[in-house]
């Protein structure tokens, strides 16, 4: 049967062009690959070239018309042993009937897709008589990869320093020596190749654990994690994906000037396909890094170097791994809600004291996890408080504050007695000098500030 | 043993007729995906970009030849032809292209990401020089699993200027990993040409600092390809580290569908296609033998077509994906 030749979209967004030129007449032969006309798109002039071989029948659009539709046929080719009396009225009709454009189909109902949502889950029975062991934060999260490294022989670290120099932070301590080299990998100063590195080691089924020295390093990489490692399971339908941890100190340090202070929360907090956990707690610091290294996602894990010295205590268990997604109430209030993760929840409570002092009960609220979000913790609290402040060392615009706002105030505004205020870095870099510094972070004083003007006090 | 300046040696390059007229099945059922895919793209049934791989087929099937069962694949967003090569089903490709649930990731990675765990072809990665460091950690899990498996990291000539190349090839070579970094030279990057890009044209010595051995190899010649490829394997599965394949080749259309390619003339691609398309040479190579008639060619084209249609028809059969899809694939 005599071939309709179609009006071809030649750009993402083309719908109509110029048949600018014929390059065939009629009677002439063509095979794959031929060019057979000149088409003006709405962005540049195009070749177009056969698809089948074919004698061209019939010429139906001539060269020189505009606004041809994509899908019109342009062309009638024979096949052999056809000739321009094949042509009838069901091969031209043919081409009428091509099927619409999938971008020109009315826009799917988004109504029938549902976001599944945000399960709490308990924090795990500790049980009675278990010891607490009083470690510091930087030995628990040391703790909690040499575990898992005990227990899973695909989980290796790697990163710079991470080996020989016992980690810059000396947060791998002693790895090296128990599980040796293979799985305890100095890697070059090469964070965007040792990221994409680990992310294809898990895909093809390993368990890395990649250690950023901080955070900020991490910007030479962030297309590795989010590109590679988060979309895709997406991409492929399901099919693969990788396990993996990324982690590191994240935010301000002490004194170390703009690039190497930053607090990426938000940034990472934004990307679905990442689990984000941002803890505080030596116990949370375990048991939510045990949780990291076995949860099949990537997971960005953002420690604070001034907590890595903090003491806390830790059960004593054979298997202490917490939820991922469940924020914690850290202290019971009836006021105010403190909402913060990571050091921030250091300030809230130093705040909450002197809160209590002037006989004000503050509630904070630890998030812990910041992707998935347990915001159903923090609308709990305020619809016990009636009020919010929000605490973060990242910036406002568009920060975690801004987020955990809007969810309160779409889900609990009736409860509200005052707008929700953020306690956030000064909208700046960080600055060196010692005063600008401390001026530019927040801290407890910022956050009893806060909470006096929520209170209207 | 090679060294960073080798170049292929003329080698008595050779092949059963079986070897000839399976390589030349698998070189023009590409191609004529890539036709329809083309074809496809202009009647609106595919969106988006589409990049596609016609004139490199030698490449991807002379690598095919020389891999074994388990070694891996990895590219870029040309993809199609590496995962028809990898043997996975022309129907679930075209499908992904029109964007839908038949479709190898259900529809919602399309033209440029695509994968199969079955196959271990790795995707199907849109950001230049992405899975460069990615198939290096493909081969990190070889090594560290020590099952005898080697990556074949696919890349461009563009992307090989990508600072990321040289992060994962250092890393390669230091810890000896079985990775083949075979650069698909189609000799632009877009509208840039090599010339106006790379210092050092010489592409197979990319790995040169680094002490990766590399060779420059003949990518529309089939039995070149299977050569190379064998001893850069080898030489990877051996223990010796990384190899660096510059595989010379063309790509015949546009760097995606909206592509005017006004930066190379008509004659040049005409040149290429007419003295050295890879699948004429290899049909050259068969009837020279005296493997096959033309008859018989006619006959696999034939049956190919009928697949590719197939394949074209199911891809538009099958249905959008279920609204309901939306929300799932982002965790585990
Ligand atoms: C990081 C990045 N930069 C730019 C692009 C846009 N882009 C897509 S393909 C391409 C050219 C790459 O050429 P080459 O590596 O030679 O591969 P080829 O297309 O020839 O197969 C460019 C610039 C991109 N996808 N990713
Ligand atoms: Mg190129």
């Amino acid at each position: 049967m005599p071939t309709p030749f179609l009006m071809p979209a030649l750009s993402p967004t083309m719908e109509e062009g110029t048949l600018s030129k014929w390059l065939v007449k009629e009677g002439d032969t063509v095979s794959s690959g031929d060019i057979i006309a000149e088409i003006e798109t709405d962005k540049a002039t195009m070749e177009v070239e056969a698809v089948d071989e074919g004698t061209i029948g019939k010429i139906v659009v001539q060269e020189g018309t505009e606004n041809v539709k994509v899908n019109d046929t342009i062309a009638i080719i024979l096949d052999d042993g056809e000739n321009a009396n094949d042509i009838d009225a069901a091969s031209m009709s043919a081409a009428t009937s091509a099927p619409e454009i999938p971008g020109n189909m009315p826009a799917a109902q988004p109504t029938m897709a549902t976001k599944p949502s945000f399960v709490s889950v308990p924090d795990i029975e500790i049980p009675d008589g278990t010891q607490m062991v009083e470690t510091v934060v930087r030995d628990a999260l040391r703790d909690a990869m040499a575990e898992e490294m005990r227990r899973d022989e695909d989980v290796f670290v790697m990163g710079e320093e991470v080996a020989e120099y016992q980690g810059a932070y000396k947060v791998t301590r002693d790895l090296l020596q128990e599980f040796g080299e293979q799985r305890v990998v100095d890697t070059p100063i090469t964070e965007y190749g040792f990221a994409g590195l680990g992310v294809g080691a898990g895909f093809a089924g390993l368990k890395p654990i990649v250690e950023f020295m901080t955070w900020n390093f991490a910007m030479q990489a962030i297309d590795h994690v989010i590109n590679s490692a988060a979309k895709t399971r997406y991409m492929s339908g399901g099919q693969m994906g990788c396990q993996i941890v990324f982690r590191g100190p994240n935010a301000a340090a002490s004194r170390v000037g703009a690039q190497h202070s930053q607090d990426y929360s938000a940034w990472y907090g934004n990307v679905p396909g990442l689990i984000v956990i941002a803890p505080y707690s030596a116990a949370d610091c375990k048991g939510l890094l045990k949780a990291a290294i076995r949860n099949p996602n990537p997971v960005v894990f953002l420690e604070h170097e001034l907590l890595y010295g903090d003491k806390g205590d830790v059960p004593d268990m054979d298997d202490f791994v917490l939820p991922i997604g469940k924020a914690k109430v850290v202290r019971d209030g009836s006021d105010v809600t403190i909402s913060t993760h990571s050091r921030g929840v250091f300030f809230a409570l130093a705040a909450a004291e002197i809160l209590a002092d002037e006989g004000i009960s503050a509630e904070v609220v630890d998030l812990r996890t910041l992707r998935p979000l347990d915001a159903e913790t923090v609308i709990n609290s305020v619809k016990k408080t009636n009020r919010l402040v929000t605490v973060e060392e990242g910036w406002a615009p568009f920060g975690v504050g801004s987020e955990i706002g809007w969810q309160v105030t779409q889900h609990a505004f009736d409860y509200l007695d005052a707008p929700p205020m953020r306690v956030t870095q000064e909208d700046t870099p960080l600055p060196y000098a010692a005063n600008l510094e401390a001026l530019s972070l927040p801290n407890a004083e910022k956050v009893v500030a806060a909470v006096k003007s929520v209170m209207y006090l | 043993m090679a060294s960073a300046d080798a170049t292929t040696k003329k080698t008595n390059l050779s092949a059963t007729k079986e070897e000839l007229l399976t390589y030349y099945r698998d070189m023009l059922l590409i191609r004529r995906f890539e036709e329809k895919a083309g074809q496809l793209y202009g009647m609106g049934h595919i969106g988006g970009f589409c990049h596609l791989y016609i004139g490199q087929e030698a490449v991807v099937v002379g690598m095919e030849a020389v891999k074994q069962e388990g070694d891996q694949v990895i590219t870029g967003y040309r993809d199609h032809g590496h995962m028809l090569a990898c043997g996975m089903d022309p129907k679930g490709v075209m499908a992904e292209l029109t964007g839908r649930v038949g479709g190898l990731s259900k529809g919602k990675g399309g033209s440029m990401h695509m994968f199969s765990s079955e196959k271990k072809f790795y995707g199907g990665h849109g950001i230049v020089g992405a899975q460069i460091p990615l198939g290096a950690g493909l081969a990190f899990a070889n090594k560290y699993k020590n099952n005898g498996k080697v990556s074949l990291t696919y890349f461009g000539d563009g992307a090989s200027n990508q600072g990321q190349v040289f992060e994962a090839m250092n890393m390669a070579q230091l810890w000896k990993l079985p990775v083949i970094f075979v650069i698909e030279n189609n000799h632009y990057a877009m509208g840039t040409s090599v010339k106006r890009a790379h210092s050092e044209t010489h592409l197979y010595r990319r790995g040169a600092s680094f002490g990766i051995p590399g060779s420059e190899v003949d990518g529309m010649d089939i039995l070149a390809v299977r050569e190379a490829g064998r001893a850069a394997i080898e030489h990877a599965r051996t223990g010796k580290g990384p190899f660096v394949l510059e595989i010379k080749t063309y790509r015949y259309r546009g760097h995606s569908m909206s592509d005017p390619a006004k930066y190379r003339t008509r004659e040049e691609v005409d040149q290429v296609r007419e003295h050295s398309d890879p699948i004429k040479k290899c049909e050259a190579y068969i009837l020279d033998g005296g493997h096959a008639t033309v008859e018989d060619l006619k006959a696999i084209d034939k049956e190919l077509k009928q697949i590719i249609k197939e394949a074209a028809d199911f891809s538009l059969e099958s249905p959008e994906p279920q609204l309901s899809e939306l929300y799932t694939d982002i965790y585990a």
